[in-house]
């Protein structure tokens, strides 16, 4: 799950991790007043859970009242479009007031969970307020990585290593190794996946200051996360995803015309591989899972047909743990439900196969048998021309 | 001969008093695994199936002598502590079936095992199974469908998907080949057993004549394969399908591993790894069993 920057900066707070003073603003009037409150520079800064804001034209520094208002109005409402957004971009709900800071060096921090190696590794560079995977692909010599092994925790050489390595100051130095403890506390304690400070300043009189802060949740942890719970904002979110996420269903909208339902994470991302090799695109990822019920693959089949660029779907089901005459009575249930007028194309597989291809062929809808899953794409891929 | 599971292989069940424990239970002694005692705090002196149930591991040890393998049928807040009480009481191979397990607790798991040489299988495995001797896990589900699906014989079988764990091997019965061990490496991030573990597993296996790979987008676990494959730790024809090719960048399709970060992970850099390595990579998951019937035959 993925927090709003200011989020991100309430945790540091809590951490002991120096941020700037800021506010949250709905509306210009807002933003005037926190503007008023902190004197200028401010800056202000769309609040939208993704990433390249800056380039976007999510932020702007504001040297007069006036001008933070301005900036206000016109970040409030507008569609924020960066790299990570696609085309259509985000509609930016609120901004962050921020404090303007004197900036003496701007360096890069992050915490990962490194998958390879099972640990946690600290990511640190001086060249602060880039893109870190281009200094990465450039110069991975300026990237410090260290691992920490997660029974051991944070110690005093890992601390050392990135101090030394960034070359700080030792007066720095010193408040960076505060700072290095409190964001691995806070990282383990709070079940973060990912935690990025780009930039982590040096101000003008030699404070260590996050001036940007991006969190990842996992959100398996979130169970034991109350109160970052709370923080999940729906509006960042698909509502058909939310939609398909309260009844457990794996449901992602994607951009093509062959709706499909599937069993199985695997077989799901390998049914639209083919769908993909018989010359088609995917119009989402579905997996219905192995237990199923017939309701549950109803309300997926309604998330399916309530995308309008579907013209054709299908249904790709190996019956091990889900049995396909269940599966046939949702399809079914569905169908009439929504009055189908779409091609099925069914390929099913295993447990009560047999009754299940009865009931689907008894209800009188457009369904079309495949024998096995090249087949079943080659024939939806031809329906949806 | 299999790998690493057999009819003669000693299990204990933790969570075995619940209702997966339980159900699971009945299902791994039915196929012939040898459950010899359960672990539930509190429930100690009960018996589940016959089998009696113990308050710790190390009770259930004191009673039974030496246990091979743990399968922990325990909820995710709970699950670490369970792991590590395997670990700690001498056990080597523990199955973890359980999903969505925060990926801290993870990662302190598998540093854990790894620490102890202890075998890890997942979190978020399904299990293994050596059709005709033993199961952990739930793989196959039930007797009746287990016997459909499995077939003893010369394949192992390595899925990253749960479902392809069975659908893959049932492919080769249907093309005449039965299997040596399958099994679903688990659905986690980082998991304990590796691809390239159990490859070097397989390779010391009379039995094994030949792998099947259900593989996927995301993670290191095909490149590492690739690399055992390389540098000739694994000399066995390798017959591998990576699902999810066609996955833009930065989706997350249901498994929290099946994700491609920052170029990391994608099926053409797996493809590419694994083809250079000598093994055989197929385009859709329906060619395995063919390709692998192929490469038998020579």
């Amino acid at each position: 799950m993925k927090i709003h920057e200011y989020q991100a900066k309430e945790l540091f707070r809590t951490y002991q991790i120096p941020v700037p003073d800021g506010t949250l603003c709905l509306t210009p009037d807002d933003a005037q007043k926190a503007a008023e409150q902190y004197g200028t520079p401010v800056a202000v800064k769309a609040q939208v859970h993704a990433g390249g804001r800056g380039k976007g034209g999510g932020v702007r520094v504001a040297t007069s009242v006036e001008e933070a208002r301005e900036a206000a109005e016109a970040i409030i409402g507008m569609s924020l479009v960066t790299e990570q957004t696609g085309a259509t971009g985000r509609t930016v709900h609120k901004v962050l007031v921020e404090q303007g800071v004197s900036i003496k060096k701007e360096l890069y921090l992050s915490l990962i969970v490194n998958r390879d190696d099972a640990s946690v590794t600290i990511m640190a560079s001086q060249e602060g307020g880039m893109d870190i995977e281009e200094v990465a692909a450039q110069s991975p010599e300026r990237i410090i990585k260290v691992n920490i092994n997660p029974l051991l925790g944070i110690q005093g050489y890992h601390v050392r290593q990135v101090c030394f390595g960034l070359e700080l100051e030792p007066a720095i130095a010193k408040q960076a190794g505060g700072l290095l403890r409190n964001l691995y506390q806070l990282f383990v304690s709070s079940d973060c996946s990912l935690l990025e400070i780009n930039p982590l300043i040096i101000t003008g009189d030699d404070t260590l200051l996050a001036l940007d802060a991006k969190i990842d949740i996992d959100s398996n942890g979130l169970y034991r996360q109350k109160v970052i719970a709370e923080m999940r904002d729906p509006l960042e979110e698909d509502p058909a995803e939310l939609e398909a996420a309260e009844y457990d269903l794996n449901y992602i909208k994607l951009d093509g015309t062959i709706g499909n339902m599937v069993n199985g994470a695997g077989l799901a991302m390998a049914t639209m591989d083919i769908i993909k090799q018989a010359g088609a695109e995917p119009a989402n990822f579905l997996d219905v899972g192995g237990g199923a019920s017939a309701e549950r693959v109803e309300k997926g089949f309604r998330i399916i047909l309530s995308d309008p660029n579907v013209k054709g779907i299908l249904i790709n089901i190996f019956g091990g743990i889900l049995r396909c005459d269940i599966l046939a009575q949702g399809v079914v249930q569905a169908a009439q439900a929504v009055d189908l007028k779409l091609p099925v194309v069914v390929r099913m597989e295993g447990t009560n196969v047999e009754e299940g291809r009865k009931i689907l062929k008894d209800s009188g809808l457009e369904l079309i048998n495949a024998i096995d899953l090249s087949d079943a794409a080659r024939k939806v891929a031809e329906i949806a021309g | 001969m299999s790998i690493i599971l057999d009819e003669n292989t000693t299990v204990v069940v933790q969570g075995m008093t619940g209702r997966e424990g339980s159900l699971r239970t009945k299902y791994m002694q039915d196929y012939g695994t040898k459950v010899v005692a359960g672990v539930t705090p509190g429930k100690g002196g009960m018996e589940v199936h016959g089998i009696p149930v113990y308050n710790t591991v190390k009770e259930a040890i004191r009673a039974h002598g030496e246990i091979d393998a743990s399968v922990t049928f325990i909820p995710g807040p709970a699950l670490k502590g369970a792991v590590y009480e395997a670990i700690d009481a001498g056990i080597k191979f523990v199955c973890s079936p359980v999903e969505r397990i925060p990926i801290h607790d993870v990662i302190d798991m598998v540093s854990y095992a790894r620490k102890h040489d202890v075998m890890l299988l997942g979190p978020g495995s399904l299990g293994m199974i050596t059709p005709g001797k033993a199961v952990v896990g739930w793989l196959g589900g039930s007797v009746d469908w287990a016997s459909t699906l499995f077939d003893p014989g010369p394949i192992g079988v390595i899925s990253r998907s749960g479902g392809q764990s069975g659908t893959v091997p049932w492919a080769l019965k249907v093309a005449g080949l039965g299997i040596s061990t399958a099994l679903h490496i688990g659905t986690e991030p980082v998991l304990g057993l590796t691809m390239a573990d159990v490859l070097k597993k397989f390779e010391k296996d009379e039995q094994t004549k030949a792998v099947a790979v259900f593989g996927e987008i995301g993670g290191t676990l095909e490149e590492e394969a690739a690399e055992v494959v390389a540098n000739g730790e694994f000399t066995k024809p390798l017959v591998v399908f990576i699902a999810g090719a066609w996955a833009p960048e930065g989706m997350r399709f249901s498994h929290a591993s099946s994700i491609v970060e920052k170029g990391r992970g994608t099926a053409q850099g797996k493809m590419k790894a694994l083809t250079e390595a000598g093994a055989y990579v197929v385009d859709s998951p329906e060619e395995i069993a063919p390709k692998i019937k192929e490469l038998i035959a020579v």
